[in-house]
């Protein structure tokens, strides 16, 4: 059964619809992307998906209906969304951000600092910036945080709204290989991404949206070489 | 005017300065944490100003009444909210903190009417009887409509003031109070006298801002309420709610009216509805600070007590009008200073 | 209802309403009165809350101020009640310019609290003024005069109340269908869109709040000259907040809703107060305001669009038919095609410590195509925000023909021939597309409060309309020119936006991300659009993400890069770069 299935969905904005009929499913383990141009309501999707939006259709989790559920209890089903904008608290500390990520557990004290220092073996520079607001962390960093503090919810389920956004090439790369290597903790990935190549070379399975729609789907080692996709997303000249 | 009559001025002026800061943090509080500017507030203050006088006077406040009818209104709509959701067993939960909790402080004073406590007790029983009237009103008239925009929920504000400063009459008649001074010692420091309360006064305010300053970062709770107020999608993605920590929002700052409450009883004669001016008092503060700087708004409401207190001595008929006149200035300062995002939420 | 029984129903309650004092009893005639009265300043919180989205809670104390300055010019100084009314709409103006002036800069909440403050000085003012008699307030208040006919009895001043009520309405009406008019219905959901098309938001907020106020004067001036006495009570925030509920349960926003909030209040108020008593005798009058107080509540919480709206879907929409022929608006001398039209010159801005925009310097010139592309992230908004003046720069210099604009708000760039679109596409959902339309056409067209509330913008309202439609038509959108813009799907909406932005004939129209969200055949006339502006000699600076819409459509490209230039040229020159490639598709080494 798999973790996360969208059967059907739509969102719209008024008349505007932005998410259009769109079915996918997210099995345990696996790290699934969904690429597209903007604007083709890949947000729209994520955002509908942890509930922050209403929609038409319903979603599953493990099988159970968690279409009316709340935002809140969704997190606390072990959903995570680290959105666009990344949403820190700029004016707390980095340790504070990082406690708060842990909000919805309720295993107590030494799982959470276990947890925490888990967080700082994988990235070093947070524990570097510890008591410094989030707001004077630089982007890359910024995404670093954002990416810890999903991670001290331990979710099963991690959604990632474009990681990649505005970080430069090298910190691009790194903030990948992590993505990567999370599949080691068991946590299962849906990626919404703009940098098409690096996000199907990470992901096990793609999908393409555009204007609302899913228009190609595949394994993403087979989707990365699709012609049709080079052409018309990645554009004429990626060859 | 010559510097001794500056100098009790200035110090009558910190002293009710330090009530309206207490106020006026709880309103920075309440509005950052749900976006509600709660203008009843000051309303509370007074409420919990005549509750302990009649409790001194050994009646039944009127306050027993008041927290009943919303205790029981908001344990209707919670219900019929659950019956509606098809979540039946959650009833008993809500029966717990709709009803019996806030009710629980009534039930005491009820029991215990017609004996004198000793003044301590009185305290306690007025602050916890006071307690749940904000949270209630939060959940009957801004939780249903809680995604509405800050005017909104500023314009049903204003409404529930005028509601709530009508009941009080109902409550509690039209006679003013005072009730008997906490200390009964005065300190002369360089000449000048300076009276226990004013200092108990000063004090208390120091000790409930850092008591708030200790719960905002060293609690959970504190530190999920300022997530809130700093980002609300940010926190609600950690599965914080902000139904809950507006509750909690709305249960502290009730803490810090009551306390001013507490404090201003023996020192101004208060009526049912003397709430509203000594809140927008308060809110000129808050409006000092930005709706967001607790330090400034602290400063703010310091300022605005010290000025008001040399108002009234310079006319004390225009007192209230030079007050809020001087909001004028400050906001045309504010309106450089602060930057604030476009509202697009209109539509 | 056909609009022929609609016709009808008007021209009886005209009837009725101008007949009224004949078979009313005197009584019902003076809750009539109290209601016209009331209109007037539900008539302004209408134009105010409802339309502007500014909430007042002040409203009553400026009816005292003009009540005051007409009971004091008339009952102490002994002069005529129309010196009165001028000293009221003198003083009430003049009231509200200041206080206007002062809080309207704040947004939202800030300007709805100042309100109550200076609401409150002024009602204690009242109080406290001996010449104004205190708290006693000023009795013995002439009746009106009209050619020496004293105005005494309910039935007289009947007239007189009503009169002006209607012609206040209609001129509202007029205004409101007008330039400026158009303009305020826009204020709401933010400035940057009004700004957008040349429009000086604070100006018109200003306006429009002492239009407001101008309606609240008359209101207290009839008040005083109805009641025949004066007295701080009437003009407290209490009222205030009457006032705003009678022009919310109407239904803000709609004229008529003022009337028919008032008239309910009004009944209300005086059916509650004979019942009060009934029930709770000794404190009825503090009841009846947490009656109302309650009700308001309740109306807010479950109800808010008002009444007006309910009654409005069964009314049918008025048969408006396409707009006239009429002659050209004025239009702007364009550059040669091939001059140098902005120069960008070594531009930034930092947010705290991170640098968005680095020192990036380009060029556009007349009648090209320009395309400013890069990754998402790269610091493309943050430059087409600098040069349209939403954001000013950190360092660098903008100019645009000739003119240096570094740092101008965005509603002065529009003045000198920018016209915009938004990433996001701003529409007004509730307005026609028309009117959307026409919104952009606000720089070409010079009409002010006065000549769109008495009509004498019709030449140029016809010109514009036809202007707009025109575009219209030109985007493929001329069909239904009286559809909602909330009702447009994604794609026609940003299609709409470039009409708008067509219809202030701009030197430069500059794009943001117009592809985005667009289906190929949709990219594909839009494409195509783009080249017929050019061939008009048009210059256009897009900002897209698409690389593949621009290839075949844009003279030259910029490509940005995190906040830096990393290359310009021909597409294929673009093409070619490596780096380009790099920055595009990324990649993980």
């Amino acid at each position: 059964m798999a973790l996360l299935s969208i059967e059907d969905v739509c969102v719209s904005y008024g008349k505007a619809e932005a998410v259009r009929h769109v079915s996918l499913k997210v099995e345990r383990g696996q790290i699934v992307t969904v690429i597209g141009p903007n604007g083709a309501g890949k947000t729209s999707l994520l955002t509908t998906a942890i509930g922050m939006i209403p929609s038409t259709g319903v979603i599953k989790c493990d099988g159970q209906d968690i279409t009316r559920l709340d935002t809140e209890s969704r997190v606390e089903m072990g959903f995570c969304l680290v959105p666009e904008r990344r949403e820190l608290f700029a004016e707390m500390s980095v340790h504070d951000n990082l406690r708060l990520g842990a909000y919805s557990r309720r295993d107590g004290k030494a799982a959470i600092q276990q947890s925490m220092d888990e967080v700082f073996a994988r990235f070093p520079r947070l524990k570097e910036r510890l008591s410094q607001h989030a707001g004077t962390l630089s982007g890359g960093e910024r995404q670093m945080l954002a990416l810890g503090r999903a991670l001290m919810a331990k979710p099963k389920l991690l959604m990632l709204d474009e990681p990649s956004l505005g970080l430069a090439p090298l910190i691009t790369r790194e903030i990948f290989r992590i993505i990567a290597s999370l599949r080691e903790l068991g946590v299962s990935i849906l990626l919404i991404e703009q940098n098409a190549r690096a996000a199907l070379e990470t992901a096990d399975f793609g999908y393409v949206m555009e204007v609302g729609e899913i228009v190609h789907s595949g394994p993403a080692a087979t989707l990365i070489d699709d012609p049709r996709l080079i052409s018309t997303y990645l554009g004429g000249g990626a060859d | 005017m010559n510097s001794q009559i500056a100098a009790i001025l200035t110090i009558d002026g910190i002293a009710s300065g330090a009530i309206y800061v207490l106020i006026a943090i709880g309103f920075v509080l309440i509005f950052a944490v749900t976006r509600i500017i709660f203008v009843p507030f000051g309303d509370v203050t007074a409420f919990t100003a005549l509750t302990l006088a009649s409790l001194e006077g050994k009646q039944l406040p009127g306050t027993i009444g008041m927290v009943a009818v919303l205790a029981a209104l908001a344990t209707l709509m919670e219900i019929f909210g659950l019956w509606r959701a098809d979540e039946l067993k959650r009833i008993p939960r809500a029966l717990f903190f709709y009803l019996v909790l806030p009710l629980a402080p009534a039930a005491v004073i009820w029991l215990t009417s017609g004996t004198l406590l000793p003044a301590a007790a009185r305290i306690v029983l007025t602050v916890a009887v006071i307690l749940p009237i904000a949270p209630l009103l939060n959940r009957i008239v801004y939780r249903p409509i809680a995604d509405s925009t800050v005017l909104v929920l500023l314009i049903v504000s204003v409404a529930l003031h005028f509601a709530l400063s009508g009941l009080g009459l109902l409550f509690f008649g039209p006679e003013g109070v005072r009730t008997e001074s906490l200390i009964d010692y005065t300190a002369i420091i360089a000449g000048t006298p300076v009276s226990g309360q004013a200092m108990l006064i000063v004090a208390s305010a120091i000790f409930f801002s850092f008591l708030l300053y200790l719960f905002f970062n060293y609690t959970l709770y504190g530190k999920a309420l300022y997530a809130t107020s700093i980002n609300r999608t940010g926190a609600r993605l950690m599965g914080i709610r902000p139904q809950q920590s507006g509750t909690i929002a709305f249960l502290v700052g009730s803490l810090m009216a009551a306390a001013s409450g507490i404090l201003i009883a023996p020192v101004n004669t208060i009526f049912y509805d003397s709430g509203f001016i000594i809140g927008l008092k308060a809110f000129v503060g808050a409006i000092i600070g930005g709706m967001v700087s607790f330090p400034v708004t602290a400063i703010g409401s310091a300022f605005v007590g010290i000025l008001e207190s040399f108002a009234a001595f310079l006319s004390s008929q225009f007192k209230e009008v030079i007050v809020f006149s001087v909001l004028i200035p400050v906001l045309l300062w504010r309106s450089y200073t602060l930057v604030h995002a476009e509202e697009e939420d209109d539509e | 209802m056909s609009p022929r029984t609609v016709t009808t129903v008007g021209a009886l309650a005209t009837l009725a309403l101008l007949t009224a004092p004949l078979f009313l009893a005197p009584f019902t005639v003076t809750l009539l009165n109290y209601i016209g009265v009331y209109s007037f300043v539900a008539l302004g919180l209408v134009l105010l809350t409802g339309t502007a989205g500014m909430v007042s809670f002040g409203q009553a104390s400026f009816m005292g101020v003009a009540a005051y300055a007409t009971a004091w010019t008339t009952s102490v100084m002994g002069y005529s009640p129309w010196l009165g009314l001028l000293l009221a709409l003198v003083a009430t103006c003049t009231v509200a310019a200041i206080l206007g002036a002062v809080t309207l800069r704040l947004g939202g909440h800030f300007l709805s609290l100042s309100t109550i403050a200076w609401g409150l000085a002024l009602y204690f003012s009242f109080g406290n003024i001996p010449g104004l008699g205190a708290h006693d307030g000023i009795s013995k208040v002439p009746a009106v005069s009209i050619f020496g006919h004293e105005l005494v009895e309910s039935g007289q001043i009947f007239y007189l109340i009503w009169g002006m009520l209607l012609l206040a309405m209609l001129l509202i009406r007029n205004l409101l269908d007008s330039r400026v008019g158009r303009a305020l219905r826009a204020l709401r959901g933010g400035n940057a869109l009004v700004e957008s098309f040349g429009v000086n938001a604070m100006q018109i907020r200003l306006a429009t709040f002492v239009v407001a106020a101008l309606l609240t004067a008359i209101s207290g001036w009839l008040y005083a000259h109805l009641n025949r006495f004066v007295s701080p009570t009437p003009f407290d925030v209490t009222a205030s907040i009457i006032f705003l509920m009678m022009a919310m349960i109407g239904g803000s926003g709609y004229l008529l809703g003022a009337v028919v909030g008032a008239t309910l209040i009004t009944l209300l108020k005086n059916y509650i107060q004979d019942l009060l008593p009934l029930i709770a005798p000794g404190a009825s009058g503090q009841l009846e305001i947490v009656v109302f107080a309650t009700l308001f509540i309740v109306f807010l919480q479950h109800a808010r669009n008002g009444i007006i709206p309910f009654i409005a879907q069964w009314i049918p929409e008025p048969v408006r038919g396409r707009p006239e022929q009429a002659g050209p608006l004025p239009r702007q001398a364009k550059p040669a095609t091939g001059t140098k039209l902005m120069s960008i010159d070594a531009i930034n801005r930092r947010f705290g410590g991170l640098v968005a925009v680095n020192d990036v310097s380009f060029d556009v010139h007349a009648g090209e195509i320009l395309a400013l592309i890069g990754p998402n992230g790269a610091g493309k908004t943050t430059m087409f925000n600098m040069i349209t003046g939403a954001l000013p720069p950190s360092g660098g210099r903008v100019t645009f023909a000739e003119k240096n604009i570094t740092g101008a708000r965005a509603f002065r760039i529009a003045d000198a021939g920018v016209a915009r679109t938004f990433q996001h596409a701003k529409l007004r959902p509730k307005m026609t597309l028309l009117d959307n339309v026409l919104l952009g056409a606000y720089g070409r067209t010079k009409a002010g409060f006065f000549s769109g509330a008495l009509r004498l913008d019709r030449a140029e309202e016809r010109r514009a309309r036809h202007e707009a439609m025109k575009q219209l038509d030109r985007v493929g959108l001329g069909d239904r020119p009286y559809e909602l813009a909330g009702n447009l799907p994604l794609g026609n909406q940003r299609l709409l936006e470039i009409a708008r932005a067509l219809a202030a004939d701009p030197i430069l129209l500059v794009l943001d991300e117009p592809a985005a969200g667009l289906r190929r055949q949709e990219k594909l006339a839009l494409a195509d659009l783009l080249r017929t502006l050019r061939q008009e000699g048009q210059t256009i600076l897009l900002v897209e993400h698409d690389m593949d819409f621009v290839m075949g459509l844009v003279n030259r490209i910029v490509v940005m890069d995190f906040g830096c230039k990393l290359c310009e040229g021909t597409p294929e020159t673009v093409r070619a770069d490596t780096r380009v490639q790099e920055a595009y598709l990324g990649g993980v080494a």
